[in-house]
């Protein structure tokens, strides 16, 4: 299994709902707590796994908003865990998610330089590494029905924009989703085979009009037709 | 990157320490012309184990949960961060043995055992110290870090410091034309190598906000950054300095390292003054150096914080 999240830039308004969720249910998991540095201060801060960022794309008029949601990639090639000196980082075989041992961590720093994406966080308060787990303590659990078995993070989205499952399996969602909307690694050049991918913004609009398109292929001589048509109706 | 003193610290007195050690070893086992013995050499041998010492401890300062600091020597088959520790606690008993030897021999020609434990002592105060050199030069993520150069720096440097403490040891001794050849060698392959290095991490290169994102075909610019105030990314790797001052304290680095101990030593008649001048505008030059190694660092993670190239 190589389990992992599909983020869709199109539909992502960045509400940082997901954020917000994983922030939830990962303060009482096997991480927690996602400790508050002087949350009601001036300057509040803390441990997140997932943070999102805006950008502008292009210039205008062609300009486009993205919201980029980032959190752990869950690479196939983790440089976290191999520069990991205690063994406190690790991918696991079965299905593919990196996690901290806390009981291990030493609080080096070494991993969160080691990787590109910003995933990592040193807790101050507890002086280990955090990040996200994809929820592992929520997608094995038997007492929640099926359906919830995913990430806080792909569940809570209410545009609909994160998507979780197998890359492994070619019909699982997320495997679809990469084949039919180009989905993509983002910074592939370090060469960490991040496995969460991101579909890009459509090109095209999603509702076709269809309505318009007829209307100006029409010949002149109907359009002047239908034009006193109108005029007609409405006297009526 | 944030230039933490703990890890300024740990790199600049170790690896001045391990180039001591480095030096002493050669000479007593293959005899490169210091003409070290007795005391003098028992006293250096001291210092250099101090310097490491001291280092290491420093080392343990960046730590934010130090009490399971003894698992890092488990990892020593892929982090050379746990290489760089397995290599100097290894290297311990080797040099402890080796001290002993040296010591209870006094002026009497080395003796076999000696020289093999001065071999060995020898071989892992280089690898510790090129590990530690590979500590930085692996990171894939700082590209200013991973070229050949950072080891080959980290080594040149911790021998080039090496050299100048054993130039006031000796003080006007027997071999102090040779430590001070030494020196004088040292300090000009450490400077182009630096300098070398300098050239090198001015060439854009890596990856740029485009490709993080994969909007490869336009251009892009930072909106919001999503947080009010700072976080751990920003405060570890969001460290910046204004050009100018970065240009400024290359020169200060360079003209302290390297150029004033050349002047000084060749300038001026030999005296234990000039020696230990020489040695202290040395250290203070790699200090520079040291901060600059991360205040110049550049982190992938940026790019996504708005830069446009590292």
């Amino acid at each position: 299994m190589k389990l992992g999240l599909v983020i869709d830039l199109d539909t992502c308004v960045g509400c940082h709902a997901c954020a917000v969720a994983c922030k939830q249910w990962n303060s009482s998991g096997m991480s927690g707590p996602l400790t508050d540095y002087k949350p009601y201060g001036d300057e509040p801060a803390g441990v997140w796994f997932n943070r999102i960022r805006h950008y502008e794309v292009d210039e205008y008029p062609n300009s486009k908003t993205i919201n980029a949601p980032m959190s752990c990639m869950h690479c196939e090639d983790a440089a976290c865990v191999t520069v990991c000196p205690t063994g406190a980082s690790y991918k696991r075989e079965e299905d593919g998610i990196v996690l901290i041992d806390q009981d291990k961590c030493m609080g080096c720093n070494y991993c969160a330089w080691a990787c590109p994406y910003g995933a990592r966080e040193l807790d101050r308060e507890s002086g280990t590494m955090k990040k996200c787990t994809l929820c592992v303590d929520r997608i094995y659990d038997d007492n929640l029905p099926e359906s919830e078995r995913q990430p806080a993070c792909v569940l809570t989205c209410p545009s609909n924009a994160r998507f979780y499952g197998d890359f492994d399996d070619p019909d699982s969602v997320v495997s679809q989703k990469v084949r039919e909307r180009g989905g993509y690694s983002m910074m592939p050049e370090a060469g960490y085979q991040p496995t969460n991918k991101y579909l890009p913004p459509r090109q095209k609009p999603l509702v076709e009009q269809h309505a318009e398109k007829a209307a100006s292929t029409e010949k002149p001589l109907s359009q002047i037709q239908r034009w006193i048509a109108q005029q007609l109706t409405r006297q009526a | 990157m944030f230039p933490a003193l703990s890890v300024i610290c740990f790199t600049l007195l170790s690896g001045a320490g391990y180039g001591l050690l480095i030096l002493l070893c050669l000479d007593n086992a293959f005899d490169i012309g210091l003409a070290l013995e007795g005391m003098r050499r028992n006293i250096l041998a001291i210092v250099s184990l101090l310097l490491i010492t001291i280092g290491l401890l420093c080392s343990t300062l960046h730590l934010a949960n130090p009490k399971n600091a003894w698992r890092a020597f488990f990892r020593f088959r892929t982090s050379w961060l746990s290489r760089e520790g397995v290599f100097a606690v290894l290297l311990y008993p080797f040099a402890l043995f080796w001290l002993f030897m040296v010591w209870s021999n006094g002026v009497m020609p080395a003796s076999g055992v000696e020289k093999l434990l001065a071999v060995v002592t020898f071989f892992l105060a280089v690898a510790t110290l090129f590990s530690t050199g590979m500590i930085y030069a692996c990171l894939k993520t700082i590209r200013q870090w991973n070229n050949a150069l950072t080891p080959a720096n980290y080594l040149l440097l911790g021998l080039m410091l090496g050299a100048s403490i054993v130039l006031v040891g000796i003080d006007g001794g027997q071999g102090s034309t040779s430590a001070e050849k030494l020196v004088l060698g040292l300090t000009a392959i450490a400077a182009l190598t630096k300098i070398t290095y300098f050239y090198w991490i001015g060439k854009p290169a890596g990856p740029t906000i485009n490709s993080a994102l994969g909007f490869t075909r336009a251009t892009v610019r930072l909106l919001d950054v999503g947080h009010g105030s700072g976080n751990f990314l920003t405060d570890e790797f969001g460290f910046e300095l204004a050009r100018t001052r970065l240009l400024w304290l290359r020169l200060v680095c360079i003209v302290c390292a390297f150029l004033l101990p050349i002047l000084l030593l060749v300038s001026f008649d030999r005296s234990i003054f000039v020696n230990i001048a020489a040695m202290i505008f040395a250290f203070f030059g790699v200090f520079v150096e040291r901060w600059l190694f991360f205040a110049e660092a550049r982190h992938v993670v940026n790019l996504y914080h708005g830069a446009q190239r590292t």
